[in-house]
């Protein structure tokens, strides 16, 4: 991605364009020749959230704090300063909170309102998660949404759902899968997804990394 | 407001669809919708709760039938207007057609990452005292401001418990109108399921919500 790009996007055919992608070129142009922002900003800005800052931060910690239980105890008890150990930091992720999953208590988080969710450790939500079905029902309907995405728990599994109505950030610590002792930090955080560090999912078992 | 973006337990929006191996972004322009919103915040003087207010003050269908990055697009281009920053002349023909208004300062690409890595934080010193401690028993207020507010209505008048003692943030409500950010306690209220969706819903769900001292009275 680079500032080049702008001029190339003149050149097509603008009747191949939707009205929100034109005006989203003009006011870009305008903006720019205004002097109030600078492509080569906007540029970084958009390989930050694609290349650098993503779920595999959000691993990282995971795996670590699986691997080493005096960084869980530091992540459980306050953890935007121990996310802060591991470099992430930031925007979107100024109050972090992490929740702990065990066999009696599972952790979805959600936003109801707009789409708050912690970018330093899992980058930009996803289309579903800022999308009016999961905002809906992840409230009222938390085992509904399980299924959706393929996650049956047992009946007496409290489900608890963190509904970020304010600049708190969550992160949900998924149970560590069994049939993984001794793994490197870097092995743990395979097994890390996305979806299990919202709530969704849960995290893949070993066999699952074949 | 009472606006389409106050999602939590209403009915029809079907299931939730995960799309495999999702990209970052699904288009060019919503990659640069994305960063003219947050490079325009400085220059453009407003903070994240103005922003969120321009997101959501629309009419509810309109709302639920557009792209998230196209109410954040929407957003930008009102609050631009709202603030003589761009006219809609200069949209059509695709260039500036009036003279810059002076800005405080913007976004330089050697500031990027500092400027991530600082993020906003919302938490602010305080001399009073907050008014609830964990274990308090609380009613979320029914209230129903037509200005931005982030006390959704599926808790309004429900009791919850008070689970954690946040600290003293700044308050949205306030901080969306230009009324300052009238810093206030915040702390996360835990509802058992029953008590939010009736007797017969999952007694094994529990839902939280943050909410801000002026959101809450004893129970």
């Amino acid at each position: 991605m680079s500032g080049h790009d702008h001029d190339h996007h003149h050149d097509h055919d603008h009747s191949e364009l939707s009205e929100t992608e034109l005006r989203v070129r003009a006011l870009e142009t305008v903006l720019t020749e205004k002097g109030y922002v600078d492509p080569a900003a906007l540029d970084l800005l958009i390989e930050t959230y694609e290349k650098k800052v993503g779920p595999r931060n959000g691993a990282r910690v995971v795996a670590k704090a699986w691997a080493d239980p005096a960084y869980r105890a530091r992540l459980l008890k306050d953890a935007t300063p121990a996310i802060g150990e591991l470099g992430y930091a930031g925007r979107q992720g100024e109050h972090i909170v992490a929740l702990e999953n065990t066999p009696a208590r599972h952790n979805m988080v959600v936003c109801t309102l707009c789409s708050c969710y912690p970018w330093p450790v899992l980058g930009l939500p996803p289309v579903w998660y800022k999308a009016a079905p999961y905002r809906s029902r992840a409230v009222a309907d938390p085992r509904g949404v399980l299924t959706d995405f393929g996650v049956t728990l047992p009946k007496d599994t409290e489900i608890r759902v963190w509904d970020s109505t304010a600049e708190i950030r969550y992160l949900v610590l998924p149970m560590r899968p069994a049939g993984t002792e001794g793994w490197s930090e870097k092995k743990l955080a395979e097994l890390v997804t996305r979806d299990s560090m919202i709530g969704t999912g849960l995290a893949k078992r070993p066999e699952d990394l074949a | 407001m009472n606006g389409g973006q106050d999602l939590g337990g209403t009915h029809g929006h079907g299931q939730v669809a995960p799309e495999p191996n999702e990209p970052v972004f699904h288009a060019e322009w919503e990659k640069r919708a994305f960063a003219l919103t947050l490079a325009m915040a400085r220059p453009g003087g407003w903070n994240i709760d103005m922003g969120r207010f321009a997101r959501e003050n629309r009419p509810p269908q309109e709302y639920l039938s557009m792209s998230y990055y196209e109410l954040w697009f929407y957003a930008l281009e009102a609050m631009l207007k709202e603030r003589d920053l761009v006219d809609d002349d200069e949209i059509v023909v695709g260039h500036a057609l009036h003279p810059p208004k002076p800005v405080k300062q913007t976004l330089s690409p050697g500031d990027v990452a500092q400027v991530l890595y600082r993020g906003g934080p919302t938490e602010r010193a305080t001399d009073t005292t907050a008014k609830f401690k964990t274990g308090d028993r609380v009613r979320a207020k029914n209230i129903n401001p037509v200005t931005h507010t982030r006390l959704p209505r599926y808790v309004r008048g429900r009791v919850g418990t008070i689970e954690r003692v946040i600290g003293c943030h700044v308050f949205p409500d306030s901080n969306a109108t230009g009324a300052g950010e009238n810093p206030q306690w915040l702390y996360t209220v835990r509802f058992d399921g029953p008590e939010l969706w009736g007797d017969g819903s999952d007694p094994s769900v529990k839902v939280s919500v943050d909410a801000w001292e002026p959101y809450l009275e004893p129970a």
